[in-house]
């Protein structure tokens, strides 16, 4: 089957059921896109389908047939997704960095949908991505900045 | 003495790194360097007792031909031999050598040792000690990089090396201002001799560029933001396959029969190996099991589901913790355990006391859940195995895989990747273990071994579990005149040695031994504790228990006696004094020297005042609502927190806010030192609120993070204010950083709780206790 992903095409021969996560990683070799839990518990594996945050590691391709996969590699692409990247940065959000991938997704997809969101949209949006080195409290502040470098958040 | 060492210079290291080509961002080209035999940094007479850097398995190495590379086009590449797995080493180290040696941070670049401790000196990235121990080292490399730059100028300009100075990339020329790049002088600089550690001329702390300031960028920033960081779980070798293990739910169990006809029906799977595995003591040996080796991790997976396997579970299928609590209970609740410390008569100050204090507190295993899971990659070529893997212990790692394998250490290479987390679980290279025999199996061929979350929380190497027996008397003045401590639960030491039933110095220096406390009669005791699962580190280790029961028992203590926490808890440290940890038989003291380390209650003291005042600490709140404190020493770092908590009429509880306070001695990247503590706060309500790993027939109960669950953005902090306490100066001892935030979290939350809703918390996890 065909499959889109960051806008390029890959056509790959593979069961209908296997997770989009394994396929990113193991068959396509892209990386970037992380196992934290396979149960759709963690978020470290968040990818977008048709712009909405997603949990690859329990999605199978089949779902992605004819819907656009846009992975942490192509993040930088989006305005507001590098907006996010470099809030991650000026903050030094990172510790380990493993859950950020994830992290940096879901919080691009939020500012994409909202661009001035308030704490509780934020806990709403970043919960189901768990970042064990705790870097919380910067996530937090970092999408506020994101967002009023974006033109949002006042 | 001076080891000899590998004549093998960096410049074919980075080249060999190049030509593989492997882990990305690592390729280097067009480098000019000399070849250099190191010099390590040992102490010359082998009776003095060795302290800090000097006691660490193959000391320390400040060669800087060993850790600095400059290339033609002025970049300067700086090794980083320890690993990084959040807390920063790889922008602190080789931010302190890019200082000292005046070199531009933006055009600096970092990579990994492979492990090699005869060349680095010691990498056991453990115990909060990597820049407590190689701070000076590394200033000594970057001093000796820029004065060879220095005389290679003066050289290159017939002029007199005191007349050059080094600034920001470039050595200049004071009287006619002429300048020149490091890049042109890296080839005469290199060859230069290496000035000797006596005549190095580091730079006065007032012109550090790096050191101490808040700005400096982490080094893996932008890789990580953009997905191109190299973890463990992202390496990709030439024909490299994947493989999952089932492994045996108990500890010391193994595979009696199984079945694997379905698993080889499923696409992708190509072989199923059995893995003998070791009868405990657990060392870092393989659990053993049946691996599923496939296409990828995935089929793997699908494939090990297919397995029937039955399992001969052994002697610890009886373990469960709620009966081993009951048990440790007993132990804890009558004396005849072993003594470790009895001074004065506590028996008699407990019955002549005016009133008396008897506590228990229990904590249950923890799982340090690291967000990549153990994984690593290996493949063997002509006798030669190399493993890709995020490691905490890169030299271990060589020894255990080698012993395995029946090779010679040096047939080993072991490529340290970054760390998706480590906490303690990655000091242990049983994985890495794992994929160099699959390897083997497969004739060579590269195999990926990936854990599940499943198998991280079933087959860890889990912090103990734990009850602390405290018994306090004070008398009629309200002075506390004796202090009883049994500390019961199971040693790391077993781990290594199955007979193993008691604690070991280094955990005993983890709160008991070294008590701050001004207390005339005192009684430590240790009663035997027989371990069932692999103990092992967990981010700042017994100090999580000890520091969980004394710190609540004190505020019980204060409430009881109608005393602020504060004032008593100040009045029990004590006056300002240091401490000979010698006198407090503890053995342990961090592996630091007792005269540059001793227990310095005036930086306790400061901790708690300084965390009181930023918190406002006494201040009027509205019901439901309560303010924590506690304090710890660890690491040689002293720490206290005030943790603020709501609670709601049903028992929902929100935390507000938690201040903690830091007296690290000097701060070297004081940024990470702020986020180390931020995550340790996070963490620290994570393991109080919901952290618990339990056993029932000798198998965990938790599968994934639905069972074993840690803090969401949600349920965290909303505020987390760290304070740093200023050091002196740079000559002062350092601290460690990674751990210390940690132990004074989960008190000072259960002492917060307490206060809004007077409910205390004697087990932990909370979870559900604060259901009406
Ligand atoms: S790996 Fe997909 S949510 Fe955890
Ligand atoms: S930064 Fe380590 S898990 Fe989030």
């Amino acid at each position: 089957m065909k499959l889109s992903i960051n806008g390029a095409s890959h056509e790959v021969n593979l069961p209908e059921e296997m997770p989009i996560l394994w396929t990113l990683r193991d068959v396509l070799g892209m990386t970037g896109t992380k196992f934290g839990c396979g149960k759709a518990l963690c978020g470290a594996c968040t990818v977008m389908l048709d712009g909405q945050p997603i949990r690859s590691c329990s999605t199978p391709i089949s779902a992605a047939k004819d819907k656009q996969i846009v992975t942490i590699e192509a993040v930088s692409e989006d305005k507001i997704g590098r907006a996010i990247q470099q809030a991650w940065v000026e903050l030094g959000v990172p510790q380990c960095g493993y859950c950020q991938s994830g992290q940096v997704v879901s919080a691009t997809a939020l500012l994409q949908n909202n661009s001035n969101p308030s704490d509780d949209d934020i806990d709403n949006a970043m919960s189901g991505n768990i970042c064990r080195c705790g870097t919380y409290n910067r996530i937090r502040d970092a999408i506020k900045l994101a967002a009023t470098k974006s033109g949002g958040a006042q | 003495m001076n080891k000899p060492l590998k004549n093998e210079s960096l410049q074919t290291e980075i080249t060999n790194i190049s030509r593989r080509n492997l882990l990305k961002g690592f390729a280097l080209t067009g480098f000019v360097l000399a070849v250099g035999m190191p010099f390590a940094g040992f102490a010359e007479d082998e009776e003095t007792p060795k302290y800090g850097r000097d006691a660490m398995p193959n000391g320390w190495v400040d060669n800087p031909l060993v850790f600095v590379a400059i290339a033609e086009d002025g970049t300067v590449t700086i090794v980083c031999h320890r690993a990084e797995m959040g807390q920063g080493v790889r922008t602190s180290l080789p931010m302190v050598v890019a200082d000292e040696l005046e070199a531009d941070w933006d055009r600096v670049k970092v990579i990994q040792a492979p492990g090699d401790e005869e060349r680095y000196g010691n990498q056991d990235t453990d115990g909060s000690r990597s820049v407590r121990h190689f701070f000076m080292p590394m200033r000594n490399v970057g001093a000796a990089a820029r004065m060879m730059l220095e005389a290679a100028a003066a050289a290159h300009w017939g002029v007199g090396v005191d007349e050059v100075f080094a600034e920001n990339h470039q050595i200049k020329h004071q009287s006619s201002g002429k300048t020149i790049g490091y890049g042109e002088l890296a080839k005469a600089a290199a060859a230069l001799d290496v000035p000797e550690r006596e005549k190095l001329q580091l730079k006065p702390a007032d012109k550090f560029r790096y050191i101490g300031k808040q700005s400096t960028k982490l080094i893996d920033g932008e890789d990580i933001v953009t997905g191109k960081a190299i973890y463990g779980i992202d390496v990709q070798v030439d024909g490299m396959v994947h493989a999952v293990i089932a492994r045996p739910p108990v500890y010391g169990g193994k595979v009696k029969s199984f079945d694997d006809s379905e698993t080889m029906k499923v696409p992708g799977v190509i072989k199923v190996v059995t893995l003998e595995g070791s009868p405990p003591p657990a060392v870092f040996n393989p659990l053993g099991g049946i691996a599923v080796i496939a296409a990828n991790t995935w089929a793997a997976m699908q494939g090990r589901e297919k397995l029937k396997i039955e399992w001969e579970h052994g002697e610890n299928a009886s373990y469960n913790t709620d009966e081993y609590r009951q048990q440790m209970l007993k132990s804890a609740s009558s004396s005849g355990g072993k003594v470790l410390r009895s001074s004065g008569d506590v028996s008699k100050a407990l019955e002549t006391a005016d009133k008396t204090f008897k506590a228990d507190y229990y904590i249950p295993h923890l799982s340090q859940a690291p967000m990549e899971p153990p994984v690593a990659t290996a493949r063997i070529q002509n006798g030669k195995c190399e493993v890709w893997a995020p490691t905490q212990a890169p030299q271990a790692s060589k020894d255990t895989v080698a012993k395995w394998l029946d090779i010679s250490s040096d047939d080993v290479t072991v490529h340290v990747t970054l760390l998706g987390g480590g906490f303690g679980r990655k000091s242990k290279p049983d994985y890495l273990v794992e994929a160099a025999l699959l390897s083997k199996a497969m004739d060579g061929r590269a195999v990926q071994v990936t854990w599940s979350r499943e198998d991280d929380l079933h087959n860890g190497y889990l912090h103990t579990v734990s009850i602390e027996h405290l018994e306090a008397a004070v008398n009629a003045d309200g002075k506390t005149t004796g202090w009883l401590h049994r500390t019961v639960a199971p040693s790391i030491s077993s781990t290594f040695d199955a007979s193993s039933v008691h604690q070991m110095p280094i955990e005993l220096g983890m709160g008991v031994m070294n008590i701050p406390f001004a207390i005339d009669n005192i009684q430590l005791e240790n009663p035997a504790a027989k371990a069932h699962t692999r103990i092992g580190w967990f981010r700042s280790v017994a100090n999580i228990p000890r520091a969980f029961a004394i710190q609540s028992f004190i505020a019980e203590m204060a409430d009881e006696l109608g005393q602020d926490h504060k004032a008593f808890l100040l009045d029990l440290i004590g006056p300002a004094r240091k401490i000979d940890p010698v006198e407090l038989k503890d053995e342990w003291n961090y592996g630091e020297s007792p005269e540059e380390y001793p227990l310095d209650t005036g930086r306790l003291r400061r901790v708690v005042e300084a965390v009181c005042e930023k918190a406002n600490w006494g201040r009027d709140l509205p019901a439901g609502r309560g303010l924590g404190l506690a304090t710890h020493y660890s690491f040689v770092t002293y720490t206290a927190a005030i943790v603020e908590v709501e609670v709601s009429e049903d028992g929902d509880l929100t935390i507000p806010r938690i201040d903690i306070a830091v007296d690290c001695g000097p701060q070297v990247n004081p940024e990470r030192i702020r986020s180390q503590m931020e995550g340790a706060c996070i963490m620290g309500i994570s393991l109080a609120m919901v952290g618990e790993i339990s056993f029932k027939d000798g198998a965990v109960q938790q599968d994934n993070f639905d069972s074993y669950q840690v803090s969401r953005m949600n349920e965290s902090p909303r505020e987390v204010h760290v304070h740093l306490l200023p050091a002196e100066d740079f000559n002062t001892p350092l601290g460690g950083v990674g751990e210390p935030g940690l132990p004074p979290i989960a008190p000072a939350l259960c002492n917060a709780i307490f206060a809004a809703t007077g409910k205390r918390i004697r087990d932990l996890p909370i979870r559900y206790q604060l259901e009406s």
